[in-house]
């Protein structure tokens, strides 16, 4: 097949908003790490809160928006990440936030088996199954009595008075112990969001990526063309829980304080997660960045009616789906075609360089 | 030796056979046409064939190689490409990335070295000013070329086409007509499944005729299309 006649052709995948974006977003990231010098405990506690629910929605974003895979059993590794952080700090002695580490690998010893069973699930029971192992895996939790067993328990204290960093921190900054602690919980959170979206961009713009995107849109037409759809899911399943589990040991670092039924919450690490997602747009990088932000406003200006709360954000995502099913970003990129994140590789062919004979069809 | 060879593969969905005892070989560099009424087991025959419906008796070889058992993945990485008879494009992906894929998957290659080849093939199926429109906003007539484009960018030794002249002017056919013969003649075997049989007689220089999951005839085209058995089946389709 010869490609002289087509020799000025190039593929591209960057926008003019992406060039801009990647400066603007270099600049916030500086600013979010001299944050702490500038804002105040209570604005570092909201800060952490909106990472690491940023960092738990790309995950879910990736599973769900990019492989198709609708979980609603993530909580799973968000407990089972907490929990393998307190064993490793109460049983093993070591410093809650190297045990993070742990958490993360707990994650993906337990997403190993379970992937075996729920993959071979599709659709709704694929989300059932991935529920059924959560809550199993929140009352075997419960049975670990070194760790509290159904009641939980809390990291010692000399365990939380020292973690790494903190007093370095705390004689820098001029601040308390419990203070510094939570701006070293807020930088972890940075990092993990920033390594979180950095190894999701970078996979879908790989050969990887493309196979992914060919499998959610139709497996077996992917399958035909030679792209193993069963491992390139199981590698974004474990990449998800492994994401999934450090973020649950971090939240439970800065918590400090844990039981089953918290860190096992559908409600908390799954519900608000899906909400965040689907509110932003799914599918997108830039769809949970902005449902993040949305429902962080909504619970500070919701905070005082009770169960009001939840009703109205029930009502709001069903209100979201119905008239703007991609999310509000893909409702903004449809009209604007700006796009922070691009993916899509675009051919570029010069004119002229395309032989006079048309297609077959003319 | 054969590129393809099927070897008394059934398939039955409950009781309805869909693929009863088919043998039949396909030589390296060959076209051949599938016909049959609609319900003949055509369509079924090519998902045997790529493994995405697993056989029930029976052997399909490729290469002389035994791949019954292997998954479609595996089958396409040999050499095998197929068209859907209903498009089923990555609809979110682009026309480009549609068949880029293909490529990159298909062959083992990098998207370096297969971009050449798709925007080559996008030019040759007339997709090219197409090529960045989401797959999903393309219309029927459009979706069957991403289909022929997407099998041609795996670098196929054995092109299955279900279908793709149907709906198409004389001289779109005319067109894809002189196009199926170039890759023919670049020695890609062609297996053809068509009811629009001027098209596809003057392509293939054999033909199997399928009827209830069975083969009831097997020949040159001209001789097939004489018999009064194949006549009968096909009453009131124009020949």
């Amino acid at each position: 097949m010869s490609v002289d006649a087509l020799s000025s052709f190039r593929v591209t995948t960057g926008t003019r908003a992406s060039g801009a974006f990647a400066l603007v977003a270099a600049a916030l990231i500086v600013i979010a790490f001299a944050a702490p010098l500038f804002v105040s405990r209570s604005v570092i506690q909201n800060l952490f809160f909106i990472l690491t629910m940023l960092a738990l929605a790309q995950n879910w974003n990736l599973l769900a928006g990019y492989a198709g895979l609708v979980s609603v059993g993530q909580q799973a590794f968000v407990g089972i990440g907490a929990y393998a952080m307190f064993g490793a700090v109460i049983l093993g002695g070591m410093d809650p936030v190297a045990a993070i580490a742990v958490g993360g690998v707990a994650a993906v010893l337990l997403a190993i088996p379970t992937a075996f069973f729920v993959f071979r699930l599709y659709g709704a029971y694929f989300a059932i199954g991935t529920w059924v192992i959560a809550e199993v895996a929140r009352l075997v939790v419960a049975q670990w009595k070194s760790l509290g067993g159904g009641t939980g328990t809390s990291l010692p204290r000399d365990a939380t008075r020292s973690i790494w960093g903190q007093e370095a921190v705390a004689a820098l900054f001029g601040v308390r112990g419990p203070h510094a602690a939570d701006i070293v919980s807020y930088w972890l959170a940075l990092v993990l969001v920033i390594a979180t979206i950095g190894f999701i961009y970078r996979l879908l713009r790989s050969r990887q990526g493309l196979g992914l995107a060919a499998v959610r849109d139709n497996q077996d037409a992917a399958r035909s063309v030679g792209v193993d759809a069963l491992r390139l899911k199981t590698l974004v399943y474990l990449a998800a829980a492994f994401g999934t589990g450090l973020v649950g040991a971090l939240i439970y670092v800065q918590k400090a304080r844990i039981s089953p039924d918290a860190a096992f919450s559908v409600v908390d690490w799954t519900a608000y997660v899906i909400f965040i997602v689907v509110i932003g747009g799914i599918g997108t990088i830039e769809g949970p960045i902005v449902g993040i932000i949305v429902l962080f406003l909504l619970q500070n200006a919701l905070s005082d009616y009770g169960s009001w709360y939840l009703l109205l954000l029930g009502l709001i995502g069903i209100a979201v789906m119905l008239f703007a099913p991609r999310g509000l970003w893909g409702f903004f990129t449809d009209r604007t075609g700006i796009e922070l994140f691009p993916v899509r590789r675009n051919l570029i062919v010069a004119p002229g360089a395309t032989p006079d004979k048309g297609g077959p069809h003319g | 030796m054969p590129i393809l060879e099927l070897d008394q593969v059934s398939k039955s969905f409950g009781a309805v056979p869909a693929a009863e005892a088919v043998s039949f070989a396909v030589e390296p560099g060959e076209a051949l046409g599938i016909i049959g009424p609609n319900g003949a087991g055509k369509s079924t025959l090519f998902n045997l064939i790529t493994g995405n419906i697993g056989v029930d008796s029976g052997r399909v070889l490729f290469g002389g190689e035994d791949v019954t058992r292997a998954p479609p993945m595996r089958r396409c990485l040999a050499g095998i490409g197929r068209t859907f008879q209903i498009p089923q494009p990555f609809q979110r992906l682009t026309v480009f990335e549609n068949v880029l894929t293909a490529a990159m998957f298909g062959n083992r290659s990098s998207q370096a070295e297969v971009s050449g080849d798709c925007a080559r093939i996008l030019v040759d199926t007339g997709l090219v000013a197409h090529a960045n429109v989401p797959a999903g906003k393309l219309t029927l007539l459009q979706r069957k070329r991403l289909e022929l484009a997407r099998a041609l960018a795996t670098g196929p030794k054995v092109l299955l086409l279900d279908e793709i002249a149907g709906g198409l002017t004389e001289a779109e056919c005319g067109a894809l007509v002189d196009l199926v013969r170039a890759i023919n003649a670049r020695g890609t075997a062609i297996v053809w499944i068509e009811h629009v049989l001027h098209a596809l007689t003057s392509v293939v220089n054999r033909l199997v005729v399928l009827d209830f999951g069975r083969v009831i005839a097997t020949g040159e085209p001209a001789a097939i299309m004489a018999s009064r058995q194949v006549r009968e089946i096909y009453l009131g389709i124009e020949v």
